[in-house]
């Protein structure tokens, strides 16, 4: 792509892949923080870069630093917010349900 | 296998499908919010279903042994499992994700056996949440003109179990015969009530095509809005024939998702398939590792019940009933009739002919398996004709009792053979034209001599014995 400018030298992530990112989380970004948030991006990915380098065969993958599985809930009903009350803190309402401009596609 | 519009010996159709199946909990996968069907919009709903800040998921543990319960019944592998968010941004679901798993699903690597004895590959089957359900106001309820949007959120947070079959199944037909086998599982092991009507159970389907003989899958496309196994048939046949004709005209396929009207009998194009990375899928931070412990795992598979494919090798194995005969009584839940009757006495030919033929009743199930068994001995002995012994069925069916008593309360009795000859000498002496044909080799004029023969008992005598007087006489 014409306007991706790579951060550095051996760039890992470019203006382009930050763009479509920040798209996809609907953020508009100025060019300035374009340039910043990709430099800063390809700062965190080079670090994740070097661990990537270590030979780490031997040490299990791990999904979260907290070691702690299985935390589960019993199947029992809760309270349930009383519906009026929602649906005041709404932009819009109508009959019970959330009033939302029009979308323009089917949902993934 | 025959796929309507489709040049059959050119082309192959290759499906796999992804079901939706709620899982049959009182409350939500992440928060005690009630998962009920049906009720005033909104009514269900609790902090973490609108997404609001500070507002915490934890995981619903019932879910989470329905979930297993499955993956048993999939033969599937239960794994160590992580949940991740799905990004997207769309108003049935306020917290802008939705927590499903990715790279790491609680069940993997199984299979599902059909009735006809196709196995069918399953990939995986993941735990997530459901989303709300908008409905699109103004511009008749079509979602691209429509004026604005009514979200209910009653649904959001309703456990899923997604399936994902690999792309095994080749016809409609084979299609159709899956989604029933995985609503029998699902059913019988108490995960989900299966209802394709009320959304409970939903069916995504891909379909492609390819020449015949081609190592390689063709470019698929996703069909949603299935509501029935009906549509999904009618689904793939018209988009097997929609991609032919293109590859046929030269153009090509292009990958995206298609939404099935039932009006039209179409496909209409969607929106172009967002490569999964779009959707920025990343561990949920607020959800620990799922690793169900092995005894746990061991307790469920022992208390699984006997699954539809067990059911059927069984009435195969022990009654030697035929595969398709074993795949309907099974799905009409009359094996158990069926086996316990045999275990009475009866023959079991002509007990699972009887099942197939004469009880499409649901109240057949409670039949007396004694006395169904006491009633084909009586036939098989020749106290009752086959006509006679459905009379008494029915009867046994709709009041129960004694099918001796029956059959005597209804003047079933044995005709006496010299009764029988002597009639069909009258009827022979009386219609001397219609023996003429008979004789000349007129099989359609059979009928005409046992209809006679049958008014004139009442239906007492047996089709099969008047048929062997006629034929002894024609010399």
């Amino acid at each position: 792509m014409d306007q991706s400018t790579p951060a550095d030298d051996d760039a890992v992530i470019t203006t382009a892949d930050v763009a479509k990112v920040a798209s996809l989380a609907r953020l508009r970004l100025e060019p300035d923080e374009l340039d910043r948030f990709t430099h800063q991006l390809a700062d965190i990915l080079g670090h994740a870069a070097d661990i990537e380098a270590l030979d780490l065969d031997d040490v299990e993958p791990m999904a979260r630093p907290v070691p702690l599985e299985n935390v589960l809930r019993a199947d029992v009903p809760g309270p349930t917010f009383d519906r009026d009350a929602v649906l005041s803190q709404a932009p819009a309402a109508e009959d019970g349900q959330f009033r939302v401009p029009p979308v323009l596609g089917e949902a993934p | 296998m025959t796929v309507a519009g489709v040049d059959e010996e050119r082309w192959e159709v290759v499906i796999g499908l992804e079901v939706h199946a709620e899982l049959s909990t009182r409350t939500k996968l992440f928060s005690a919010a009630t998962n009920e069907f049906g009720g005033e919009p909104n009514t269900h709903i609790d902090a973490l279903t609108l997404g609001l800040p500070g507002s915490l998921p934890v995981l619903n543990e019932h879910a989470v042994e329905l979930a297993i319960r499955v993956g048993l019944a999939l033969n599937c592998e239960v794994r160590r499992s992580v949940f991740a968010r799905k990004n997207y941004f769309y108003p049935d679901q306020p917290k802008n994700y939705q927590i499903s798993q990715f790279d790491l699903p609680i069940n993997a690597e199984g299979w599902l056996e059909l009735p006809s004895g196709q196995i069918a590959g399953i990939e995986r089957a993941h735990l997530e949440e459901d989303t709300g359900k908008s409905t699109h106001v103004g511009g008749g309820g079509r979602i691209h003109d429509a004026q604005y949007s009514l979200v209910d959120l009653n649904r959001a947070g309703v456990p899923l179990l997604e399936i994902v079959g690999k792309p095994d199944l080749r016809s409609p037909d084979e299609a159709r015969a899956y989604v029933s086998e995985l609503r029998a599982v699902l059913v019988a092991v108490g995960a989900s009530d299966g209802k394709m009507e009320e959304g409970s159970m939903r069916v995504d389907c891909n379909v492609s095509v390819r020449p015949r003989g081609a190592e390689e899958f063709g470019t698929r496309c996703e069909i949603k809005n299935i509501n029935s196994l009906r549509s999904l048939g009618r689904a793939i046949e018209y988009e097997a024939a929609r991609q032919v004709d293109l590859i046929t005209a030269g153009d090509r396929v292009v990958q995206e998702t298609r939404h099935w009207n039932e009006e039209d009998g179409r496909t209409h194009t969607l929106r172009s398939k967002e490569g999964a990375d779009d959707y920025r899928y990343f561990p949920d931070p607020d959800l620990v590792v799922l690793d169900p412990d092995p005894e746990w795992i061991e307790r469920v598979r022992a208390a699984l019940p006997p699954l539809p494919a067990a059911r059927r090798a069984v009435l195969v194995d022990r009654l030697g009933a035929t595969r398709e005969q074993a795949a309907l009584l099974v799905e009409r839940e009359l094996d158990a009739l069926c086996l316990a009757t045999v275990e009475a006495g009866a023959e079991p030919v002509r007990t699972l002919t009887h099942a197939e033929h004469n009880l499409s009743d649901d109240r057949a199930r409670d039949l007396d398996p004694a006395a169904f068994a006491s009633l084909v001995s009586m036939e098989l002995d020749g106290e009752l004709t086959a006509t006679q012994a459905k009379t008494v069925l029915a009867e046994l069916v709709e009041h129960g009792g004694d099918p001796v008593a029956i059959a005597a309360d209804k003047g079933f009795e044995a005709m006496d053979s010299s009764e029988l000859d002597s009639l069909v000498d009258g009827l022979i002496a009386d219609h001397p034209d219609e023996w003429q044909r008979f004789c000349e080799g007129d099989g359609k004029i059979t009928g005409f001599f046992v209809g006679k023969v049958m008014k004139a008992t009442q239906g007492k005598a047996d089709g099969k014995v008047v048929t062997g007087l006629l034929n002894a006489r024609k010399g």
